[in-house]
């Protein structure tokens, strides 16, 4: 069976699976790294969402093979090492506007809220209504309103 | 006040507001006449001025009104609920292990808080956990009907006040001072001449202690500092952080990925299985048995069990409504709606007629379906979501062909419910699987088999027949048709789930008193009847968020602005006349005051307005929705629906007791977003005895794009020492308000939801394989 190499939340890792098993389960199933949540496997909920390169993507529906050694891969879990604190500042926006209700979709709702923020600042301007309209991620709780404020505050803390 | 507003919750008629969980209500008298079908109105005439509300004629109490489905519950809770304990432990922390599930709706940081508030510790004492299936708690284990705070809130908050007292009498006897002077302060005990101890160090020793009873005294809600103050979730920081923990994620040895190749129809049956060597032999595949409907593939990975899918030649036998598609289901439902029956009525009456039609909806939660089980000859072990566990044990037991007490249920919390959880399909599929494949198993339903397999609302209509002259509303019939809602889990235990499952009465009577016991017109509409009829066809359906109401009040709701309009008075001035209960009037004053009712909009755009009670609250909903070109037709990009937007929306809620503000408004915003969804996106389309949604981007759940910038939640003063449920009170509000809205928006009153049903928004799936092969493109779409 094929190694595969990359770096997974700050740290080189080598994980044997078939090259086309996509790497939502390398980390959930073979890594045991269960921050990013199965919904769909059809990249369409966007619970999955994670970063490669410090960018959003989703796991579901990358094979392993496609991902290369020098990739960072960052998942839920290793987020508030991006920023060398306990928690990332989305993180605590989240906390402090008490987003989450069952909680399945928030990994991925603060990993794709993270990324459209970068997104925005790389752009040189805030974060905008408009902007969250085209975040993807299903909450079936329906916590939209608070992802709005949440994402806003979270914005302001993480800065230019 | 007029003498026949009534109120939903009737003032404490004791000072110390100290009484029991029955004593509260004298309704109960009412327990043998309550679920009675027989609501045969007699009315009054009144002569006043019709512009008064006194005028309004009269209608008598409906079944709702006097006892309603809470009730029920927390009768059938009643004997049971001093089995519930709190445990201190050594380290100074309160275990509770609520019978009941945390599926989002906030449960544990409530139970949390009662704790904290009655044994006088901080909230980061207190742990909660979820117990597993206890067959000896018989009705009281089941999370549903919006009853959790209903029917636990004295119990749980009697444990923790009992615990403190214990600790209180256990510190008195070791100082040797009267148990009065020792005092309780954030986990620690003080007595007299500066002595102290923590709970922790008394832990031990009050344990031990022989039982003895204890006199505790509850609270006074002005003494207070935790209930009814805003808190945070408790499982905040695991959520935030990944490590919340749902089926899927748990590390039972051995109990390896698993998903099932399934058949095109609903419930169809698996005849066999073509090249069972080809898929043992697939990479990643450690097992193929074929089940009762379908073949399940158990592997390394759940990307291999995928994978597998694609490969399984299978031939299937049919399934339980394979002619069915949505005419014909509609066509049944048309021909089993109940007569009206007005009687003969003044010369001069007016009638308004309308028949509304509700398509099939999902109760998916975003976490698929998932159950772990792990089946030995003489055991087996199961982790899963289930709001019922008690009925799940008893069933998977009967199923394996095990005694009940050999079968150990975990129940874990998960992502959503909807209703989704009071069944336990996962549960049992998985137990069949790793019983036929002798191992342990990890099940999970694919999304495609959520959506396709999984249990839905049940499409309906609701036919209303209204008679007014001169300003007075004779009589308000409505008749509403479904297929048939089950209710095979019953109050939680055997006794009445299999009541739901005799042939004779069985689910229909059930689903009757279900219906009769939550719906109530909260208007004067002088002789009102409200009644159901299901069609005995067999879908896969369940209790959706709320049942019936969204369907039944929104029809109610958009008539009373027909009415409203006939009169020619303005909707909230209609309502207001007619309304029967002070504290919905109360809701709906503020929310026409918060909401700025009747400001000037934009052509193609309108505000409406629902009210609804139930489980003891009130609710009124205000929206603003924008019907203009510009907005219905903005792109979205990828597969997606737009429409109309809801711009605003003002909730207003009494909730009796407000426990905690964040969650209530937690769970308003959720009732409104599902309103969303239900009048205006989201719908199943059934074609040829299977539903064409296989994907969120086919089933149009309220997505950020949708969702409204500006939403208000008020919460009233209390009106009550009791909480009201809360989890499910906000849907049937906002969806009448939103059609409302529409409706006064575009000119025409919508008659079949979501509006957009008539135009299907997305190239299905294939049927087979049934799940389809995951992208691999996901590096193309990073941002």
């Amino acid at each position: 069976m094929p190694t595969h190499t990359f770096k997974l939340n700050g740290k080189q890792i080598s994980v044997e699976a078939e090259d086309n098993v996509r790497l939502l389960w390398v980390l959930r199933d073979l890594l045991g790294v269960t921050g990013p949540k199965y919904g769909c496997a059809l990249e369409v909920c966007k619970s999955c969402t994670s970063h490669i390169n410090g960018k959003a993507f989703n796991p579901c529906s990358v094979q392993v093979k496609d991902i290369a050694p020098g990739d960072e891969v960052t998942t839920i879990e290793g987020l508030p090492a991006t920023v060398g604190k306990d928690l990332h500042p989305m993180q605590e926006a989240w906390l402090k506007y008490d987003v989450a209700q069952c909680g399945y979709c928030q990994p991925g709702q603060i990993m794709a809220a993270v990324a459209k923020v970068k997104q925005a600042q790389k752009e040189g301007r805030d974060i905008t209504d408009a902007d969250l309209d085209e975040l993807r991620n299903i909450c079936r709780c329906g916590t939209y309103s608070r992802i709005r404020e949440a994402v806003k505050a979270g914005a302001e803390d993480m800065g230019a | 006040m007029a003498e026949h507003r009534r109120s939903l919750d009737r003032p404490s008629d004791q000072p110390d507001g100290r009484r029991g969980l029955l004593g509260r209500r004298k309704v109960l008298g009412y327990l043998i006449a309550a679920p009675t079908l027989a609501v045969g109105v007699s009315w009054l005439t009144n002569e006043s001025d019709p512009r008064a509300a006194d005028a309004a004629v009269p209608s008598l109490p409906q079944p709702a009104d006097i006892f309603d489905l809470g009730d029920l519950q927390n009768l059938a809770a009643a004997p049971t609920s001093g089995l519930i304990t709190v445990q201190l432990k050594s380290d100074g922390t309160a275990y509770f292990a609520v019978p009941r599930t945390e599926v989002g709706q906030g449960i544990t940081t409530a139970f949390a808080m009662m704790v904290a508030e009655e044994l006088d510790l901080p909230m980061n004492k207190v742990e909660i956990a979820l117990a597993d299936a206890r067959p000896e708690l018989l009705m009281n284990q089941l999370t549903g009907g919006s009853n959790s705070m209903r029917s636990m809130y004295l119990p749980v908050r009697t444990a923790a006040a009992v615990a403190r007292q214990r600790l209180v009498e256990t510190a008195a006897t070791r100082w040797g001072v009267d148990a009065a002077k020792v005092t309780t302060r954030k986990g620690v005990l003080s007595g007299p001449s500066g002595r102290t101890a923590t709970y922790g160090s008394l832990a031990k020793l009050a344990a031990t202690a022989q039982t003895i009873t204890v006199s505790a005294e509850l609270k006074d809600p002005s003494e207070f500092s935790v209930l009814g103050k805003p808190r945070n979730r408790v499982d905040g920081h695991d959520i935030v952080t990944g490590r919340k923990q749902f089926a899927m994620d748990l590390d039972v040895p051995g109990a390896k990925p698993t998903m099932v190749a399934r058949p095109p129809t609903i419930n169809g049956t698996l005849k066999s299985i073509n090249n069972l060597a080809e898929l043992r032999a697939l990479p990643g595949i450690t097992d193929v048995v074929g089940i009762t409907h379908g073949v399940a593939i158990r592997g390394e990975t759940f990307g291999q069990c995928i994978d597998a899918i694609q490969k399984v030649d299978a031939t299937w036998g049919p399934g339980t409504v394979d002619g069915e598609s949505d005419a014909t289901v509609l066509a049944k439902l048309r021909a089993a709606q109940l007569p009206m029956a007005a009687p003969s009525l003044p010369l001069l009456t007016k009638t308004i007629d309308a028949e509304f039609v509700f398509a099939f909806a999902s109760n998916s939660p975003l976490e698929p379906d998932c159950a772990i089980a792990d089946v030995g000859p003489d055991s087996a072990e199961i982790w899963s979501c289930l709001k019922v566990p008690i009925v799940a044990q008893e069933d998977i037991a009967k199923q394996l062909g095990l005694p009940i007490d050999a079968v150990k249920v975990h129940v874990t919390q998960g992502g959503g419910s909807f209703g989704r959880h009071l069944f336990h399909d996962v549960a049992a599929e998985a137990a069949e699987i790793s019983q036929k494949m002798g191992k342990a198993v990890k099940l999970s339903w694919s999304r495609t088999d959520n959506f396709r397999q999984g249990r839905t609302h049940p499409m309906c209509t609701s036919r209303v027949r209204v008679n007014y002259l001169a300003g007075n509303v004779l009589t308000y019939e409505q008749r509403h048709t479904s297929v048939e809602t089950d209710f095979g889990h019953g109050l939680g235990e055997m006794i009445t789930a299999f009541a739901a499952d005799i042939p004779v009465g069985g689910n229909l009577s059930f689903a009757e008193t279900i219906f009769a016991l939550t719906q109530s017109s909260p208007y004067n509409f002088g002789v009102t009847t409200q009644l159901l009829n299901e069609i005995p066809l067999k879908f896969n359906t369940g209790s959706m968020r709320n049942i019936y109401s969204p369907n039944v009040v929104c029809a109610e709701e958009l008539v009373v602005d027909q009415l409203a309009a006939k009169m020619g008075q303005d909707p909230v001035r209609f309502r207001r006349n007619f309304l029967k209960d002070q504290r919905l009037l109360a809701v709906l004053n503020k929310a026409a005051e918060v909401g700025s009712w009747g400001k000037a909009m934009p052509k193609g755009t309108a505000q409406g307005v629902g009210v609804h009670s139930e489980y003891r609250a009130a609710v009124a909903t205000l929206v603003e929705i924008d019907c203009r070109p510009e907005t219905v037709n903005r792109p979205v990009e990828g597969e997606g629906v737009t429409g109309p937007r809801v711009t605003k929306a003002v909730i207003v809620v009494d909730p009796g007791f407000c426990i905690n503000p964040r969650g209530l408004e937690a769970q308003m915003f959720g009732g409104l977003q599902d309103a969303i969804a239900l009048a205006l996106t989201s719908s199943l389309h059934i074609k040829n005895g299977i539903p064409l949604e296989g994907s969120w981007d086919n089933y149009f759940y309220t997505r950020e794009w949708n969702s409204p910038l500006d939403v208000q939640v008020v919460i009233m003063p209390n009106t009550s020492e009791s909480p009201s449920g809360a989890g499910e009170l906000s849907v049937a509000p906002a969806f009448a308000a939103i059609a409302c809205a529409y409706a006064r928006a575009t000119g025409t009153m919508p008659t079949y939801f979501p509006i957009n049903h008539g135009k299907l928004s997305f190239e299905p799936l294939p049927l087979q394989p049934s799940t389809p092969q995951s992208p691999t493109d996901g590096l193309d779409h990073t941002f």
